[in-house]
């Protein structure tokens, strides 16, 4: 029985394209080395799991629930960074690349300023390792922006949940170049989200936001 | 020795920081209600002294920020908890609690953790003796086998976290357990050696190798100081 193989999705710039906010080493490191290792144990994983339902073998299907969530969740996660940043140059970079996006987060938060405040709060405020995401929920007809966090490498993939952006607040994603500065890093990283993608996620749907695992399958 | 004493000094400290305070007195408006402040202990060895094992730039940033951040951020919240023992206000101290959990719990591992480790020179790497060496080879059958267990439960934590060679008070028996982020060593287990898996531990000098890391460490592992926590 075979169970789907992911491999490590291109980053849709260069390494060192995000500079001076985040090092070509980081980088380097954070795509080729800590994303291909959450890929590797996924794959891992998934055929020991297939090979577990294969015989029927449920006791080891639980058992490997916590590694594929979290590992799949790595995978997610960073799929989902690569393509929420851009170069601070390029027009993507922008808040004007999401006008409608925009619109909703100063109907929720008041302005722009308050809107990053708060993420700012929240990414200080977790405990650990984990992400900071801006979140659409869809409730009927209805959807809402809310900024929430995630330990560990645990996914958004909620009831009627798509990731507008994340933020990566483990330590591999700053730490070589901030080290403890960890304001200065959630300062800095606004200048490289990438709003172009932020607005594409936000009219989309959640299938439109996580066609890029699709893709490396 | 001076570093003994600066090593029960450090315990002790910590110790008194993580004892739930006493319940504070009516007081002035604008008393300050904590009593003692937790300090950032000494380290018993230079920043330099753990090398090749762990660099002195990560030492230093170790103890002199991360650590000293716990130190400072417990003391603070703490005073905010007192404040609100005062206030009668029951919803802060319940939302305080975690801050205390977090940078208390980071502020005592740190303090187990620089007493846990010594220079090679200074009897680092020096494998167990004793009581602590024969619960050890009762649990694990050898000084190896067991390093091999703990550096798989090291390599186990998702996230952030630490493990930790522990004493089961009911039993008496050790045993290897992992507490994710700062999570302290309290209630029915005694810690008697802990390993630090933040990649702050480790990044500048191991990046994504955290394997090598853990292997390195035994190399300047206190035995000494963890025979002195068994009972």
């Amino acid at each position: 029985m075979s169970a789907p193989s992911y491999s490590l999705p291109p980053l849709p710039y260069a390494y060192d394209a995000l500079e001076p906010h985040i090092s070509k080493q980081i980088m380097e490191l954070h795509h080729g080395k800590h994303h291909q290792t959450y890929i590797t144990n996924l794959n891992a994983a998934l055929k020991t799991q297939a090979e577990a339902v294969h015989t029927a073998d449920i006791t080891s299907q639980v058992g490997l629930q916590a590694a594929i969530k979290f590992n799949a969740g790595g995978h997610i996660n960073h799929s989902l960074f690569w393509q929420n940043m851009a170069p601070a140059s390029s027009a993507e970079a922008k808040t004007s690349a999401a006008p409608e996006l925009i619109k909703q987060i100063k109907a929720t938060w008041g302005d722009e300023q308050a809107f990053y405040d708060a993420f700012k709060t929240t990414l200080l405020g977790i405990q650990g390792s984990g992400w900071g995401w801006l979140v659409k929920v869809e409730t009927g007809k209805e959807q809402r922006l809310t900024i929430v966090t995630t330990k560990d490498q645990d996914p958004v993939v909620g009831k009627g949940e798509v990731p507008i952006f994340g933020i990566d607040m483990w330590e591999h994603a700053y730490y070589l170049q901030y080290l403890n500065g960890k304001p200065a890093y959630v300062e800095n990283i606004w200048k490289v989200i990438n709003w172009k993608t932020a607005e594409e996620r936000f009219l989309g749907t959640r299938a439109d936001a996580f066609k890029v695992l699709r893709a490396s399958i | 020795m001076n570093s003994t004493l600066l090593r029960t000094t450090a315990v002790r400290s910590a110790l008194r920081a993580a004892v739930p305070s006493t319940p504070a007195r009516a007081g002035i408006a604008g008393t300050t209600f904590v009593r003692g402040k937790a300090t950032l202990p000494d380290l018993p060895y230079d920043y330099g002294a753990l090398e090749p094992a762990i660099s002195g730039k990560i030492m230093e940033l170790h103890h002199k920020n991360h650590h000293n951040t716990y130190v400072t951020s417990f003391n603070n919240f703490s005073e905010q908890i007192a404040e609100a023992k005062q206030k009668n206000d029951i919803a802060a101290q319940i939302a305080l609690q975690p801050l205390i959990n977090f940078h208390g719990g980071g502020h005592i591992n740190h303090t187990l953790f620089w007493e846990n480790l010594a220079p090679t020179s200074q009897g680092g790497g020096e494998p167990p003796t004793g009581a602590l060496a024969s619960a050890i080879n009762d649990s694990y059958g050898s000084l190896d086998a067991f390093k091999e267990k703990f550096n798989t439960a090291l390599a186990g934590i998702q996230g952030s976290g630490w493990a930790w060679l522990v004493q089961d008070t009911q039993t008496g028996k050790v045993g290897i357990k992992t507490y994710a982020n700062q999570d302290p060593v309290v209630g029915q287990f005694r810690p008697i050696l802990g390993v630090d898996a933040w990649e702050h531990a480790y990044y500048l000098q191991y990046q994504n190798r955290k394997a090598e890391y853990f292997k390195a460490i035994w190399d300047v592992i206190n035995w000494k100081a963890a025979e002195k926590r068994l009972k």
